[in-house]
């Protein structure tokens, strides 16, 4: 029988406890302190500089650019750490302190809002102010929006993504198609052209709709369609434009013609990694894929048996004269706010993504598109003749990108979703799902302000 | 008085000596459980996203959690799912397989030694594996299924199978359980087995009048840590959607939780991505309160059933 504790004890182990817990607690509520650019760049200093990149030619290619940036700013030396993932980067920018990132890059545009609007990232503006260079006239328009957020410029392009199409020119003549499709229509007549049924799955697919294929996400799609996801007040637009419609429409009808959801699913869950070899567009299995610019590389490194074309990617029947557009995304450098040396770490990110060589270079060596509109012009990039569909889609006007919002990427997520329930057929009312999707980002907006 | 002063100094002595001996405990309760557990339930009254200052939101989170995020209900569907559903399957599997190899009078430490290494295998690992021979697609599970003329399911890819699959994977794994049945079970007096056999007892009476009142305890400790685990199963639903669906987040895509149809989202999933993805740490904080409240819930139930349970005294 266990005695009873005495009064004292328990109140004493009560005090302890919740002064512990207070105290910790109110530690924990301090925000972080305001740091300022008042460094002096033209001081002996040392940056610490994270990116994404992790390949060890990648790893070589920064290390490279970075050499550059020293020998031209011999004072500023740069310590490069690899492989930083975003939720790494996210942890050092609330965290700060002397080992987080003066200077940050990520693979993913998704967060720039929620940075720019929460002071996690440094306001480039005045920089770019300062330096006398006009963003709008240095970058393509659409990696001039993803970076920036209601004015807020807290990220800068560092190289870009453009997605287009890849298709087997072998097959293309088998099947009698002269030339790539240049609308949605002739698409799906030329994916139907080139499906080849073996019993119940595929010996070879012209296209592979579901969204789950990896690059074939809604917003990949409805880039083609211009859409707007936003109005002047920030509601969401996607229930009120019709190139949302549209463009759930025509990935659901490829869906239905090409043998329906179940029989599409099961036959993607068997094929290769988007990242390997055996990737069914390098073995053949499927026709024509919707992908970015580092595709051809890794699918010429495949040595597939078939000629490799690549053209933009369709666009809807009556707006035949966009043809050539593409959805752009991108890598991005930022300034973190916990950085005491703004200045210096300025004069990294503006190397790094406005000097033309310095991009030409990294560009050449990482085999993405260039970020700024004379670097993309440049002849110094070296490249593979059928690589230029992917830079004249990064320099068209009409390309277009997924706009920054204050919760990230969250609103991608939910259209994605209602992509997933279409598709499926659990939703079978495209203008309620939009509409109820619409009234879902609206919320979840609201919720994050 | 004197007698009142020294007993006095005896209990505060007595007191003293009492708190030094808690300490290490009141240290590490305060800092691992009573400083998380209030500044948890602080955040989910507060509008938190990591960067700026919190500023107080009153109930916004948890409206906005439970009528308003459209992930939350399924993801607790799911995870009562995996308790009830899961938790029964891997008890009762647990037990049959260290009935069997109690048993068993030859190779016994092979037996123990194969149903006990899956145990081992890495999470991650495990649900790669499983989701490649469930593979709908190419999967030699399914290849047998259709060369013997059974429809083959869609295991992972199919919101219908895709919990079945979670378990099955997990009843695999069920080498802990079995381990602690085995002992338990061979801790039973032999005597209570030879004293009902004399009485004529049969094979189920003998389990259910000898053997499951001596397991009893061991079978309440595994239901309790079950329910617990499956309150936080996180990795393998989580490995199992992402190889299912084939999204891998990239440059402007972003990963749907719980692939497909949200049938393998569970609710640390939902504390992960509201707070961790979304930068929403007063809703992530409402998740993790109701998970915790749930738990408290079903281990207080249980508890509460285990005077009827146990009846072998403990």
């Amino acid at each position: 029988m266990p005695t009873r504790i005495p009064e004292v004890v328990r109140k004493a182990a009560f005090a302890l406890t919740a002064s512990t817990a207070l105290l910790l607690s109110t530690t924990a509520c301090t925000g972080q302190s305001a740091t300022d650019a008042s460094d002096d760049a033209s001081k002996e200093t040392t940056l610490t500089f994270w990116h994404a990149w992790s390949a060890p030619s990648e790893v070589k290619a920064v290390q490279a650019l970075v050499a550059g940036f020293e020998k031209t700013h011999p004072n500023i030396h740069v310590k490069v750490v690899g492989n930083m993932t975003d939720d790494k980067i996210d942890q050092a920018l609330r965290a700060g302190g002397s080992t987080a990132p003066d200077v940050i890059s990520s693979f993913t545009t998704n967060n720039v809002g929620t940075f720019c609007s929460s002071g996690a990232l440094v306001d480039l503006n005045p920089f770019f102010e300062k330096a006398n260079i006009d963003p709008q006239t240095t970058f393509p328009k659409a990696m001039n929006q993803y970076t920036q957020f209601e004015g807020d410029r807290c990220a800068v392009p560092l190289l870009g993504d453009a997605y287009g199409l890849y298709y087997n020119r072998t097959a293309f003549e088998k099947a009698g198609i002269t030339a790539p499709p240049k609308t949605w229509s002739e698409f799906e007549a030329d994916a139907k052209k080139l499906t080849i049924t073996q019993g119940a799955t595929y010996k070879q697919l012209g296209f592979m709709p579901d969204y789950h294929g990896w690059e074939t996400t809604t917003e990949h799609y409805m880039g083609q369609f211009g859409p707007t996801y936003f109005d002047a007040s920030g509601k969401s637009t996607i229930a009120t434009d019709p190139a949302v419609a549209a463009a759930f429409t025509t990935q659901k009808k490829l869906v239905d013609e090409l043998g329906g959801f179940r029989k599409l699913e099961t036959f993607r869950a068997g094929l290769g990694d988007e990242w390997g070899p055996k990737h069914p567009f390098h073995t053949g299995q499927v026709a024509m894929q919707l992908d970015g610019e580092w595709r051809l590389g890794m699918a010429l490194e495949a040595e597939p048996a078939f000629e490799i074309g690549v053209a933009p990617l369709p666009v809807p029947d009556d707006q035949a004269d966009r043809y050539g557009r593409g959805y752009i995304t991108g890598t991005i450098a930022s300034i973190a706010a916990t950085s005491r040396k703004q200045n210096a770490a300025w004069e990294l990110v503006k190397y790094m993504t406005t000097d033309t060589d310095a991009v030409v270079a990294f560009s050449n060596a990482i085999h993405n598109v260039p970020s700024t509109l004379a670097a993309l012009k440049s002849p110094d990039l070296k490249y593979d003749p059928r690589f230029k569909t992917f830079l004249d889609i990064a320099a068209n006007p009409n390309s277009t990108t997924a706009p920054a919002s204050v919760n990230g990427g969250v609103y991608l997520t939910t259209v994605q979703q209602l992509g997933y329930d279409y598709e499926s057929g659990k939703v079978t009312d495209l203008a309620a799902g939009l509409k109820k999707a619409a009234a879902q980002i609206d919320t979840d907006i609201a919720q994050a302000k | 008085m004197a007698t009142t002063h020294t007993l006095r100094a005896k209990h505060r002595r007595s007191a003293l000596r009492t708190l030094a001996f808690l300490s290490p405990w009141l240290i590490g309760f305060a800092v691992f459980f009573a400083y998380p557990m209030i500044s948890t339930v602080y955040f989910s009254f507060m509008h938190y996203d990591g960067f700026r200052p919190p500023t107080w939101s009153g109930t916004k989170n948890w409206t906005y959690v439970f009528a308003h995020y459209p992930f939350f209900w399924p993801a607790l569907r799911n995870t009562l799912w995996l308790v009830v559903i899961m938790v029964t399957l891997r008890v009762l599997f647990g037990l049959g397989i260290g009935m069997l190899i109690t048993k068993i009078k030859t190779a016994t430490g092979v037996f123990r030694t194969l149903f006990y290494l899956p145990y081992l295998a890495p999470p991650v690992a495990a649900t790669m594996a499983f989701a490649f021979l469930l593979n709908p697609g190419t999967g030699p599970v399914n290849s047998l299924l259709e060369s013997v003329g059974i429809p083959a399911p869609g295991w992972f890819n199919d919101p219908d199978w895709s919990k079945p699959a979670l378990t099955l994977m997990f009843l695999w794994g069920v080498g802990d359980l079995m381990v602690i049945f085995m002992a338990a079970l061979l801790d039973v007096p032999k005597e209570q087995y030879e004293a009902a056999e004399l009485d004529g007892a049969s094979a189920w009476q003998r389990f259910r009048f000898v053997t499951l009142p001596n397991i009893s305890p061991i079978i309440m400790f595994a239901v309790v840590t079950g329910v617990i685990a499956a309150m936080q199963c996180y990795t393998q639903p989580l490995v199992a959607g992402k190889v299912a669906s084939g999204v891998i987040q990239g440059a402007g895509t972003m990963f749907e939780p719980g692939y497909p149809e949200h049938s393998t989202l569970t609710l640390p999933q939902l504390v992960y991505n509201l707070g961790f993805q979304r930068f929403d740490y007063g809703s992530a904080c409402v998740v993790a309160l109701v998970l915790f409240a749930l738990s408290m819930a079903f281990t207080a139930l249980l508890m509460r059933r285990r005077g009827g349970l146990i009846q072998a005294g403990d």
